[in-house]
């Protein structure tokens, strides 16, 4: 454009249309990228979701009519007869083991039905579809079937769902078919019992100490900088500070064998004690940082009050400013607990067990949890194994949803107006 | 007459006042205040804590005949059965992830901000930034399951399977670009909100348009704050672990193809501490010493990122 | 004139939030069972000078006084005192209602409780509500939270809730700057009934309020050429307003000041 051969006023009219026009071009842009937001939560969720249901081609190797004992199918025998079942088709050695692992007479129907599943019928998978493959592409399916059907006359085709009611209430197995994620469940419930019956006293009182009682001097802002400054360090460091300090140093103590308890296998310390130990020293700045800011909301206008009636600290304190900021520290350690349940990385370093197919009973337990399973799982290369991780991380969604909504709603119905 | 004054009807039913002024022990507000001061100093515990136990472990292993400082800094293989351990390969495989994932989430979570704090309605906001704290919530393991079943297939369908192996830092570092988004999102909003209304307004009235405002005062003013949730961002994505962990490949391999695996420093640890490790073993002790290198280079970013917030507060406080 | 009724006597008092002097050299001898008024222009002292008697500057970080106040016989400001003790003893009303966040009943019995109370809780709340001129209009809502209460209703809850742990001054903080006329006119009438059995000591920016209510005035001013305030005049209120002898309240009171 040429300024000087224009008159000023119609290139500055020109000039503010074509400024206009960028504007609108780019408020688009604005907003495709939020969008791109949107998308990539709806594709994670998808993916899942795809992976969660599908064809399966199933064989196995026994044929379970033939453990029926007079005519009743394994699923509905005791027990004890189940037990029998698997003595009498085990060998000695294998069958001690499991002994030795767990005793029968502690594990429950469910358990000893997954090892009879596990260890006689042999179910195996051949073949799996997501949900899109099996939806869109029947041809292939059925096509891949009846290729595998001439070696394996015993293999069927099923349209599968890998999350299931009972999956979820049944415990680890090395055997896909049968693997469910009790185990992980409770492991997870127990690690964050504990975390918060450590975190959330020890992080409350903290926040109390630095918005009330801190005086402003170099202790109490180091403490602060510091809390700061722990928000930030990556999780993993928190396992191996876990490691170093739960596990190896405390051992005595996260292993049990200082209150008696005796576990060959946990003596190692690495405990449903010092999963939790190390999950509440990750999510202590969190709860600490989170309730500082609701006790900073009730307003100051309550505790002059309470002073001039010639209360102390700690009765004001107490009586008013924890009860109004309680909404807030509530919810700030909901938020804090799911960020612990969904922490795989300082578990891992801690030392989370491979394979435990049997519940935790205390803390001096050994531990698997929700994100642990997910991750051994999704690191195994066979696909079946993917779908099942895609079916535990479903699960493990739904309880972060749940408490992402207990913590609105303790919000919303706790929350007070001044 | 003062004594006068504090007559027994001041007393019904109250304790007696009459040497009320005297200051009272009260051994039970002593006790809480202590148990509250302690609960405030736990958390420098913590920290000594990682300090020693990083320091002292990572001192065991450079002490060891087979380590040589020089070599750990500089090698550029890490292979503890042939004794060789440099750091070059795990952390070369860190920035890598750290760059795309920073080429994602840069201009997303910049363009998310701005949007949010300059152009969206209440409504749009009050549904997006619920969006983006749920993109946050996500554990990242799950992300890890997002990179390797969803990603890395695209990727292999689109530069061919020979090109893109199955585990490859480029799909590690896109959807840990996606995981950092609502992080830079958020706190450069923080920083865009922060720029006084007076400064917009001025701008508005010499007859600017809104992009003007947004490019040319407001992203300007707000520079810093914005350059504080970048380097919290890059200082977040080094610490990521799951997602490297599943997706990016085991194994140090020192390559910038990013269509290649090769393992973090964290994805070391993880599949390091994974198997049966025992206390004693060189093992053992370097997971403590790439422990500390990450510690101290999160932390080093950390308190840049908020001396430079806590500089940008006060130029409008 | 009132030489031994005095209740609190400040002495070379200077109030101080850090480096800044807020308040310079006040001499002032509150009387027993009467109501004091503290008047002045805004930003002269009026509110640190009255929080200064139960201690409650020392809140705000920094603040610290030299010199003396003296209530019954004991400097308030001694090592050995306790400011819980001399809170309790000498109550306070704010600016603005702020009753605690609980139902009407806990908002009178809480301090009550606290300061271990051995009577019946429910009489005291009602002999208490009863003085503050609150009874019949709360008597059946005693279970709601005090917040549903109207703005001067809360105030008088808030006199209630100093009440109730009977102490011998009160300390009102333009206690009716937030209310309408109405609400204002129970307050002032609720302090004439009070001031039988209760030191009041109110700052005000009303100097129709201070005339009407008050027994003495205390009139403070900023010191020539300095931010710090002082009581340059301590008379009943009647001298103050009819025949002030400093000039400076002269101009204030009629109206001719800034």
């Amino acid at each position: 454009m040429k300024f000087n051969s224009i008159d000023p006023k119609n290139s500055f009219a020109d000039n503010l249309s074509a400024r206009t026009r960028s504007g609108k071009t780019w408020q688009l842009m604005f907003l495709l990228a939020t969008i791109v937001a949107i998308i990539t939560l709806t594709l994670l969720m998808i993916n899942i979701i795809n992976s969660v249901f599908g064809y399966a081609i199933i064989d196995s190797k026994v044929d379970p009519a033939t453990l029926a004992v007079d005519g009743i199918s394994i699923e509905e025998q005791s027990k004890e007869q189940l037990v029998e079942l698997l003595r009498a088709n085990l060998s000695k050695g294998a069958f001690n083991k499991m002994e030795n692992e767990k005793s029968f007479t502690d594990r429950s129907w469910s358990e000893v039905l997954s090892v009879v599943e596990e260890r006689l019928l042999k179910f195996d998978v051949l073949k799996t579809w997501n949900l899109w493959d099996s939806l869109f592409k029947r041809t292939d399916v059925t096509q891949e079937y009846t290729a595998i059907l001439e070696e394996n006359p015993n293999a069927q085709l099923k349209f599968i769902s890998w999350l299931t009611w009972e999956r979820v209430v049944r415990p680890q197995s090395s055997e896909p078919l049968t693997a469910g994620i009790r185990t992980a469940i409770l492991g997870s419930l127990w690690t964050i019992v504990i975390t918060i019956i450590f975190a959330f006293p020890i992080g409350v009182g903290a926040a109390v100490y630095l918005e009330e009682y801190a005086g402003k001097n170099w202790v109490n802002r180091v403490i602060q900088t510091n809390i700061n400054n722990l928000a930030g360090v990556p999780s993993i460091i928190y396992g191996i500070l876990g490691l170093a300090i739960f596990v190896r140093t405390l051992e005595p103590l996260t292993s049990g064998s200082l209150l008696g308890f005796v576990d060959p296998t946990t003596a190692n310390g690495r405990t449903v004690l010092s999963a939790g130990l190390t999950l509440g020293l990750l999510v202590l700045p969190l709860i600490i940082i989170n309730s500082q800011e609701a006790i900073r909301s009730v307003p100051q206008s309550l505790r002059h009050a309470g002073y001039g009636l010639g209360a102390t600290k700690w009765q004001i304190t107490w009586a008013h400013v924890l009860p109004n900021a309680l909404p807030g520290i509530l919810t700030g350690t909901i938020l804090a607990i799911s960020r612990a349940i969904g922490e795989t990385a300082p578990l891992v370093v801690v030392g989370a067990s491979t394979a435990i197919s049997f519940d935790p009973t205390s803390p001096f337990s050994k531990f698997t949890t929700l994100p642990i399973q997910i991750y051994q799982w999704t690191a195994r290369p066979q696909p079946e194994w993917q779908h099942l991780a895609g079916a535990a991380i479903l699960v493990l969604l739904v309880l972060l949803l749940s408490l992402n909504a207990a913590a609105i709603i303790a919000r919303n119905k706790l929350s007070r107006k001044f | 007459m003062f004594e006068q004054t504090v007559s027994t009807e001041n007393n019904n039913g109250f304790p007696k006042k009459i040497d009320g002024l005297k200051k009272k022990r009260r051994w039970s507000e002593f006790i809480i205040q202590m148990s509250l001061f302690l609960a405030g100093f736990f958390s420098i515990f913590t920290t000594l804590g990682i300090v020693y136990t990083l320091g002292k472990e990572a001192l065991l292993f450079f002490k060891r005949p087979e380590v040589d400082l020089i070599e750990f800094l500089t090698g550029t293989q890490w292979q503890p059965h042939i004794a060789e351990f440099g750091i070059l390969p795990l952390a070369s495989a860190t920035l890598l992830t750290t760059a795309i994932a920073m080429l994602i989430a840069i201009p997303l979570g910049l363009t998310v901000a701005i949007f949010l704090s300059e152009y969206a309605t209440l409504k749009m906001r009050n549904t997006l930034k619920p969006i983006l704290e749920l993109l946050a919530g996500i554990p990242t393991i799950v992300y890890g399951y997002f990179a390797l079943t969803f990603v890395t297939p695209i990727l292999r369908d689109i530069f061919g399977k020979d090109v893109v192996n199955i585990y490859n830092t480029s799909s590690a570092g896109l959807v840990m670009g996606i995981l950092i988004l609502p992080l830079i999102a958020s706190v450069s909003e923080d920083a865009l909100t922060a720029v006084p209304r007076s400064l917009r307004e001025a701008a508005y009235g010499l007859g600017a348009t809104k992009n003007e405002v947004v490019f040319k005062v407001v992203l300007p003013a707000a520079l810093s704050g914005i350059s504080a949730a970048v380097i919290l961002g890059i200082s977040r994505a080094i610490g990521e672990t799951m997602i490297v962990a599943v997706a990016a490949g085991a194994g140090p391999n020192l390559t910038l193809n990013p269509f290649k695996g090769a393992e973090t420093m964290t994805g070391h640890i993880v599949r390091i501490s994974s198997g049966d490790l025992s206390y004693d073993s060189i093992d053992y002790d370097s997971i403590f010493a790439i422990g500390l290198v990450l510690f101290l280079s999160t932390l080093i970013l950390n308190i840049i990122s908020q001396w430079i917030v806590r500089r940008f507060r006060e130029v409008y406080e | 004139m009132f030489e031994n009724d005095t209740i609190i006597e400040t002495r070379h008092l200077n109030i101080y939030y850090g480096d800044f002097k807020a308040v310079t050299d006040v001499e002032l001898k509150i009387p027993a069972k009467r109501i004091t008024a503290i008047i002045g222009p805004s930003g002269c002292g009026k509110s640190t000078l009255l929080r200064a008697f139960n201690r409650m500057n020392e809140l705000i970080p920094g603040s610290h006084i030299d010199g003396e106040i003296i209530f019954e016989g004991k400097n308030l400001y001694d090592r050995d005192v306790d400011p819980v003790e001399v809170r309790y003893r000498i109550g306070m009303v704010f600016q603005r209602p702020n009753p605690f966040p609980k139902s009407i009943y806990e908002n009178v019995a809480w301090a009550a409780r606290i300061h271990g109370y051995k009577g019946s809780l429910d009489e005291l709340v009602e002999s208490t509500l009863k003085k503050a001129a609150l009874w019949d209009e709360v008597k059946d809502i005693l279970k709601q939270s005090a917040l549903s209460l109207s703005g001067g209703q809360q105030q008088r809850l808030c006199v209630a809730r100093a009440l109730a742990i009977q102490p011998e001054v009160i300390l009102m903080d333009e206690p009716a700057s937030a209310l309408d006329p109405i609400a204002t006119l129970k307050i002032e009438e609720l302090m004439q009934s009070l001031k039988e059995n209760y030191t009041i000591v109110i700052v005000t920016h009303n100097m129709q309020q201070a005339a009407r209510a008050s027994d003495y005035t205390a009139m403070m001013m900023l010191t020539d050429g300095t931010r710090s305030g002082t009581v340059i005049e301590f008379d009943e209120t009647n001298k103050i307003f009819t025949r002030p002898r400093d000039k400076r309240t002269e101009d204030y009171v009629t109206g001719r000041f800034g």
